[in-house]
């Protein structure tokens, strides 16, 4: 999770975080990190990036990207190499 | 109509943030490019917010939030910009992308802040601003048009205040692209030297200026901006003239009632010829002061003309800085400005 | 100030017909331009359909005299420009002042594209300049405006999606404040791989043809054009002795300040648009025959856009729909090009069908017309342009 925390803040540009700062159960999105829609899509394509997942349904994205744990389980279950 | 300059804001390559004129040495630049000095943004925007904002983005906001620091306003009744080539640096961001990843796994920031209008939408977005906006892109008159719209809005009275900005950049891309296409010089001692040497090309530049215009003066203006003018592909050097000469019959004056010309020489052996002609001619006998060895050449210098003209009536003298003839004190300005021989402007700006 | 602002002059290009007659003859027929992308070399081809107008640039610059390596964009540009120049017969008006006020996003990106990969490759001297002298939205307005012997003012506006309808309102005052006395104004965008990949990034774009105000939507269709009108002052009118399509009576330009890209949920920004365009035109709500809606068919504007209309007009709904299920979302071009249908419909009665609506926004207490309609009681048109950065513009057509 502390690899993702690092890919989160360089796609998003969150300059004034470290990956220290982030909680794995802390809120990205509205409260918490206050993240919004357009970052929601940086998300997605950074999971394509990194770990090759497609998000093929963006409604599940609020569940998905909600904290970075819900973020790293995902990927956990649907990685592809 | 006579309008009120009640504050100003410029991010450019020399000390002018936060200035109200040009003070101290100029800065030297031995290279054909000129950056500009830009503020500590942390200070001015609030830190989650600046990460949305590519470079031209943060200078344009900075410039406009300085502006109206200055004037003591929060929120303006309109925002009004002028840029010549937009974002460049997030269009570049985004075709590299788009090219080197064969259009996949591409990312929506770059693009939503390419479009011409983030850099106005953006003043707006941070001071929850819902009143008129609008941004002209017109190469040489972008900065004129924008102001010619603030003009308009406030004879209409349908607002009290106006911030109109002209913001341009230059990026890797841009230069690499702009100098094949000869627009500056090969090699440059010193910006310094700029109107000294006789050979193709100007010095690129960029920069951020804005002001807050109002029609009813203060105690606080800076200047008076008296009347502006645009004239696009004049035939010749006569046309050129003349234009000048109804400019000015159009506000009573004649060029003894002018005190200095801010001319817009840009060291373009070619361009400069329409200079070398009215100096021989119509500025003959008025003082003509440059400024674009300062800022360099980019579409919305005159932004920089127009910041720079305030600050000497405000003064009521040239800088030292920049060398003139006569010491008599500046009541009157007329600035001048030609972008590629293609887009000609004039600004009256007096003394309150 | 003088009062009036007249439209003496229209002139269109879209998917759906080169020219005035083509366009009406497909908006009374129900036939949408929506189809396969086939002009742009783009991954996506398949799978989004797009607006294009069906001719190739070496067909477009045929008809417009310009060189074929010329941009799509100063191309559709000029096509529509002189059809407005020549329904307006500018050319026996050469002793008054003229402008040529033109909008778009994309400027010559279309060119800019092919340069970028091999510059990319070798910046020194990789990609050919000809295909960038054209890239700054200004250069493609210049193109048109030396074609026309258009002089004595010119410029360009970019507001995304309400680019046209500020360039359109801009050249009334210019008239209005006497600096001029008859401007070419519009706008003008042409497909592109940046637009297309841009939007796609953003997951708005259907793939399948759009349904704007419908329950079901899922987003819009890209599309290109260009759409001008001639602007003219009193005087001009007169002395031109031609009977306009109608004035413009009524504009205004709000910001939304909620969201880069998002419209605020109550629509804030189109609904001052909206209200102060008609406070402008002396108008009450109940004078309003039709509105020509932004309708792009994302699920975020048409509800934004329909809160707003709800706020305003509640509970008396004039006639509205969306012509964009026809032409497709034409960005900086869709201001122009609906101020022509304005036009139009008030010369004819018309009032224009919102195709492909099955399911009414539940949201909403009012739905789209269906139907075509002609020689309506049509007094006065509403047309709104809604872009990114919370650009709203409204501007009221009335009947003279």
């Amino acid at each position: 999770m502390a690899d993702l925390k690092k890919q989160i803040i360089a796609q998003l540009n969150l300059q004034h975080v470290t990956p220290e700062e982030i909680t794995n159960d802390q809120p990205l999105f509205v409260e918490g990190l206050g993240l919004d829609s357009i970052d929601a899509l940086e998300l997605i394509v950074l999971l394509q990036q990194e770990y090759n997942i497609k998000l093929n349904n963006a409604e599940d994205g609020p569940k998905v990207f909600s904290s970075v744990r819900s973020m790293a389980e995902y990927i956990t279950a649907n990685r592809q190499a | 109509m006579k309008l009120y300059i009640r504050a100003t804001g410029n991010i450019s390559p020399q000390n002018t943030f936060g200035q109200s004129s040009l003070s101290g040495d100029i800065i030297e630049y031995n290279t054909n490019r000129l950056r500009s000095i830009e503020p500590d943004y942390s200070k001015l925007i609030d830190v989650k917010l600046i990460r949305r904002m590519s470079r031209i983005i943060k200078m344009g906001v900075a410039a406009g939030l300085q502006c109206l620091q200055e004037a003591g306003v929060s929120n303006p009744d309109a925002i009004i910009t002028g840029t010549a080539y937009g974002c460049l640096e997030d269009t570049g961001v985004f075709l590299q992308k788009m090219v080197q990843n064969k259009e996949e796994m591409l990312t929506p920031t770059a693009f939503i802040q390419s479009t011409h209008n983030t850099i106005g939408a953006q003043i707006a977005l941070l001071l929850k601003c819902n009143g008129y906006n609008n941004t002209f892109v017109h190469r040489g008159f972008s900065f004129e048009s924008a102001l010619l719209d603030a003009m308009m809005l406030l004879e209409e009275q349908e607002v009290t205040n106006v911030l109109v900005g002209g913001v341009d950049e230059i990026t890797d891309y841009s230069f690499g692209i702009t100098n094949r296409f000869g627009l500056f010089k090969k090699k440059i001692s010193s910006n310094l030297d700029l109107f000294s040497t006789a050979s193709k090309g100007s010095i690129a530049g960029e920069g951020a200026a804005f002001f807050l215009l109002k029609m009813q003066s203060s105690d606080h203006d800076y200047a008076v901006l008296e009347s502006m003018h645009t004239f696009y592909k004049p035939a010749d050097n006569k046309e050129i003239q003349d234009t000048i000469q109804t400019f000015l019959n159009g506000l009573s004056l004649s060029m003894n009632d002018i005190d200095i010309v801010l001319c817009g020489r840009n060291g373009d052996v070619n361009g400069d010829r329409i200079y070398d002609h009215l100096n021989g001619t119509t500025f003959d006998g008025t003082s003509v002061v440059h400024y674009k060895h300062l800022c360099g050449e980019y579409p919305t210098s005159t932004g920089f003309a127009l910041w720079l003209a305030s600050g000497i009536v405000k003064i009521g003298s040239v800088p030292d800085a920049i060398q003139r003839s006569s010491k008599k004190p500046v009541k009157r300005i007329l600035i001048y400005n030609h972008y590629e021989m293609i887009h000609h402007s004039l600004m009256l700006v007096s003394a309150c | 100030m003088s009062e009036n602002v007249y439209i003496a002059g229209i002139g269109v290009i879209s998917a759906i017909g080169s020219g005035v007659n083509d366009t009406l003859e497909s908006l009374e027929k129900h036939q949408a331009g929506i189809g396969a992308i086939t002009t742009v070399d783009t991954i996506h081809k398949e799978r989004l359909p797009v607006g294009e107008v069906k001719h190739s640039n070496a067909e477009l610059a045929g008809l417009t005299g310009l060189p074929e390596s010329m941009s799509r964009t100063a191309l559709l540009s000029m096509i529509a420009a002189k059809e407005a120049y020549d329904d307006a017969r500018l050319n026996e008006m050469a002793r008054f002042r003229i402008g040529f006020v033109s909008a778009n996003t994309v400027g010559g990106m279309d060119k800019t594209e092919d340069f970028f990969s091999p510059f990319l490759s070798n910046p020194a001297s990789g990609g050919r300049l000809r295909n960038v002298v054209h890239h700054e939205c200004g250069s493609v307005t210049e193109v048109v405006a030396d074609q026309l012997g258009v002089k004595d003012f010119v410029t360009t506006i970019s507001t995304a999606c309400s680019s046209s309808a500020n360039s359109i309102f801009f050249g009334a005052r210019l008239i209005k404040h006497e600096k001029l006395d008859i401007v070419i104004a519009g706008g003008t965008d042409a497909l592109t791989k940046f637009t297309i990949n841009g939007f796609n990034t953003l997951q708005i774009l259907d793939e399948q043809p759009c349904t704007p105000f419908d329950e079901n939507r899922r987003g819009l269709n890209l599309g290109e054009g260009a759409g001008y009108i001639v602007l003219m002052s009193e005087r001009a009118v007169r002395e031109l002795g031609k009977d306009c399509y109608c004035s413009l009576s009524g504009y205004s330009n709000a910001n939304d300040a909620h969201h880069q890209t998002a419209s605020s949920p109550n629509g804030q920004g189109s609904y001052l648009a909206m209200k102060n365009a008609l406070k402008q035109a002396g108008l009450q709500i109940s004078d309003i025959d039709y509105i020509n809606l932004h309708g792009t068919g994302t699920a975020n504007n048409d509800i934004s856009e329909g809160t707003a209309i709800q706020r305003l007009f509640d509970p008396n709904y004039p006639r509205m729909s969306s012509t964009k299920s026809f032409t497709g979302h034409t960005l900086g071009a869709s201001g122009g090009i609906e101020a022509v249908f304005a036009a139009l419909a008030i010369r004819y009665g018309i009032v224009y069908p919102n195709l492909r609506l099955t399911t009414r926004m539940e949201a909403l207490p009012f739905t789209p017309e269906k139907n075509f309609l002609k020689n309506q009681q049509i007094k006065h048109v509403l047309s709104n342009s809604f872009g990114f950065g919370g650009n709203c513009s409204s501007l009221i057509f009335s009947t003279v």
